[in-house]
């Protein structure tokens, strides 16, 4: 088998295609994992132990299962319930569920880097519970975790083809398909792999110097 | 400059603002605070000496309510803190309640604690606008004075950490007595200072102790200091008072042993 430039040229437009949906399921999977995340890091912190006991174990429950069965589960069961979301807002939440416990995590490192005396000088003046939530340790715990939170938004774009077994147009799906009506693979799917590397690449590059400028 | 600081409703003059009844602080099984009764009347200037360990800083720290007592109650300008005793049980105040009484305190920390995120200004501010929902330009008017006052105006728009230790305490006091507070606490606040600024927050501090009606509760190892301001010593070891008196009594002729011992030590 050898490279066929007209191939690639003709598949070049569903490249395109796919990339729209594959970046835009990252980046709504990524807002949805950073909401959530929040949600979980601020949960698994409240004073209530029945806040923290039932949150602690469902982020670890979706931790600790793949991505992929998540992803199968939502899909299948969620229309028997009545839930009925297009294959992309499936995918979206699936990577945005799995990807926020993880976030939780990057959160609670943030966090934990606060120093107390931040969290006295807020009882010292008063300030109310979300006000020094929102005003005073998130904005210095989210400062010092951006590079990780980068990192994980990266991988959940390399995750993200996944969403093809559900039959989203990702790029990974339009390789398929061109596949399965061509015949020609290795065009498609080299495209598709160089495609994540010109993406994925420069983003890591960027973070860790975001985290070699952070680190001081 | 005096009128500035005023607090809202000040306890009658010479009235008792903190009281300590009985209180026991336990870590585990070291018991920090034993037993310990004292008062503080609204007005004075109260330092607490005492060897490292002593609990000095855990008196302060049950007043600001960042911790709580195992037995006792505090009881602060007549009202219960975070406990009211019962028929010899203590039963928790309100999470509103114990909010209501903090704001008669305000607290200055050893390591300043500014808000690294926010600009001079703003830290000041933040708490007068959201706590006491005072408007923003007025916060921010008396905020200015306030800098004023402590020798920071023209630091309104810069980072706390554009600022030299001196001045990052200098802020802490303006953001602390922008809550118009009855008492201030202050905790080693010249400590983690370099020497050649210890002096601009210690002047700061006695001018607000000679101008203003504010109660001081301190703790410090600047003697020179604590005989400027002081209406009270107390003299801490082992959680119990053991000692106490006008500053000219304490620091030359005092009456217990581990006191002498002490003040020949820092002295
Ligand atoms: N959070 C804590 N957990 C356990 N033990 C503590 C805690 N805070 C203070 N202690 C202990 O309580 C005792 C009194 O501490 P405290 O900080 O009140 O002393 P201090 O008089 O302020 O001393 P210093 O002059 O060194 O500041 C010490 O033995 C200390 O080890
Ligand atoms: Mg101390």
């Amino acid at each position: 088998m050898t490279w066929d430039w007209d191939v690639a040229k003709d598949f070049l437009p569903e490249l395109l295609d796919g990339l729209l949906i594959t970046l835009q399921a990252t980046a709504l999977g990524s807002v949805l994992a950073f909401a959530l995340g929040l949600v979980w890091a601020m949960a698994l912190r409240s004073p209530t132990r029945f806040v923290r006991w039932p949150v602690g174990v469902f982020v670890e429950f979706i931790r600790n299962t793949p991505l992929l069965v998540q992803l199968f589960f939502f899909y299948w069961v969620l229309p028997t319930w009545d839930i009925k979301f297009s294959a992309l807002t499936t995918g979206v939440v699936a990577l945005g569920l799995h990807y926020s416990t993880y976030i939780a995590e990057v959160y609670r490192a943030g966090i934990d880097g606060v120093p107390v005396g931040q969290w006295e000088a807020a009882t010292a003046l008063s300030l109310p519970r979300g006000r020094t939530w929102f005003m005073v340790i998130l904005p210095q715990a989210i400062r010092r975790v951006v590079p990780a939170l980068g990192n994980y938004v990266i991988a959940m774009l390399k995750d993200s083809p996944m969403i093809a077994l559900i039959g989203v147009t990702d790029m990974l799906q339009n390789a398929r398909s061109e596949g399965a009506t061509s015949f020609q693979y290795i065009e498609p799917y080299t495209m598709v792999g160089i495609a994540f590397i010109l993406i994925s690449y420069p983003a890591s590059l960027l973070m860790r110097a975001l985290e070699r400028r952070l680190g001081h | 400059m005096a009128t500035e600081i005023t607090t809202p409703n000040p306890a009658v003059d010479g009235g008792e603002l903190i009281r300590f009844d009985n209180v026991t602080k336990r870590f585990g099984t070291n018991t920090v605070l034993d037993n310990l009764d004292f008062t503080v009347a609204s007005g004075k200037h109260v330092t607490l000496i005492g060897p490292s360990g002593s609990g000095k800083t855990t008196i302060l720290r049950l007043l600001m309510t960042l911790l709580r007592p195992e037995e006792g109650t505090i009881t602060v300008d007549g009202d219960y803190l975070t406990h009211e005793s019962k028929n010899g049980k203590l039963i928790p105040a309100g999470e509103k309640h114990t909010r209501e009484v903090r704001k008669k305190i305000g607290m200055v920390f050893q390591q300043f604690n500014l808000f690294p995120n926010m600009r001079v200004l703003r830290n000041v501010t933040e708490a007068p606008v959201h706590v006491l929902g005072m408007g923003k330009e007025e916060a921010e008017e008396r905020a200015r004075g306030l800098l004023d006052l402590v020798g920071l105006g023209d630091k309104c728009d810069a980072y706390p950490t554009q600022l030299s230790g001196g001045q990052q305490q200098r802020v802490a006091i303006a953001r602390a007595l922008a809550m118009r507070p009855q008492v201030l606490l202050l905790d080693e606040v010249t400590s983690a200072l370099d020497p050649e600024l210890v002096a601009g927050v210690l002047d700061v501090l006695r001018d607000l102790a000679h101008t203003t009606d504010i109660t001081m509760l301190c703790v410090t190892h600047e003697m020179n200091f604590a005989r400027d301001i002081s209406d009270d010593v107390l003299m801490f070891d082992a959680g119990r008072v053991i000692e106490s008196g006008p500053p000219e009594k304490i620091f030359s002729d005092p009456e217990h042993e581990r006191t002498r011992e002490f003040l020949s030590a820092v002295l």
